[in-house]
């Protein structure tokens, strides 16, 4: 694997960050977002196992706050999908733009 | 070119391709599907750095838990079948007009910066180092963290179950317009 240079790792994850930054800006239904968020989370967790394999073996620093992001992202998303089927009950619809009763 | 290589660049065309058609395909749970299929390209992408329990975590959680968690609440709140609306064409034109601006930026950040010499030593990743490292409490341990985050996830499992609870406190009427009637009708009967 040392054939592939850490440089194009990282290029593969920012195209992943970026791809889900995308959705994030042009979906407007919440589970879609959430979706988006997941792929960015990824991207991130792509780097950090890169940076630790290429650059710090000695250390497995970047391996455990993988695993700690893994933590928090199942954690983020079981809270998300809760609130949006609150959101459902309540409103019948999941779209961001039938939810702006905080906004003003 | 060596095997490793292809194996690389066929890895990494597959998660590019697959997260773009889970950001775009217009409907909800084909875009789920294709969700699972981008994490399970970056599972491999970490078998292919020979991490092994890395990519078995992210199977787990992630292809096992997450998007099974997504697919249930697309069938609890959407008509899975139907065509999402597409988002209006000036909110597409100048997301990836902002994706593409920030894309350029980072490109260039990345190949001008000049990483430190990459050490040829191979990484101990297996399970036992990683045990350990967590679970040290001196220098280099991750004790702490590691019972803060526990800590996290107990609040968020009883924050998900009081969130999605349905309540209905005395005095407060929380029934939907719509249901009230079935409601009292299921308490006549």
């Amino acid at each position: 694997m040392n054939n592939v240079p850490l440089v194009q790792i990282l290029f593969v994850s920012t195209g992943l960050f970026f791809i889900g930054m995308y959705g994030l800006f042009s979906r407007r239904n919440l589970i879609t977002i959430l979706m988006s968020i997941e792929l960015m989370l990824n991207s991130v967790n792509i780097n950090f196992v890169a940076f630790n394999k290429y650059l710090y073996t000695t250390q497995l620093n970047g391996v455990i706050f993988t695993i700690f992001i893994i933590t928090i992202a199942a954690a983020e998303a079981a809270v998300a999908i809760a609130i949006i089927i609150n959101l459902y009950r309540s409103h019948h619809s999941i779209d961001v733009e039938d939810a702006g009763e905080l906004k003003y | 070119m060596t095997a490793s290589q292809v194996i690389f660049y066929i890895i990494a065309g597959f998660i590019l391709a697959t997260g773009f058609l889970a950001v775009t395909a217009s409907r909800i749970f084909r875009s789920a599907i294709w969700l699972l299929f981008s994490l399970i390209g970056i599972a491999a992408l970490f078998f292919w750095m020979h991490l092994e329990f890395i990519a078995a975590v992210q199977i787990t959680v992630y292809v096992g838990g997450i998007v099974v968690l997504i697919i249930f609440s697309i069938f609890l709140t959407q008509k899975s079948g139907a065509k999402m609306a597409k988002p209006a064409r000036s909110r597409a034109l100048f997301a990836g007009l902002a994706v593409l601006l920030g894309f350029a930026l980072s490109f260039i950040l990345i190949s001008l910066y000049h990483f430190q010499a990459e050490t040829s030593l191979a990484l101990n990743a297996g399970v036992s180092d990683i045990g350990t490292q967590l679970m040290r409490t001196n220098g280099e341990g991750y004790a702490l963290p590691l019972e803060v985050v526990s800590i996290l996830l107990l609040a968020a499992l009883i924050g998900c179950i009081v969130i999605a609870m349905k309540s209905k406190p005395a005095g407060k009427e929380t029934t939907p317009e719509h249901l009230k009637g079935k409601s009292e009708e299921m308490i006549n009967t």
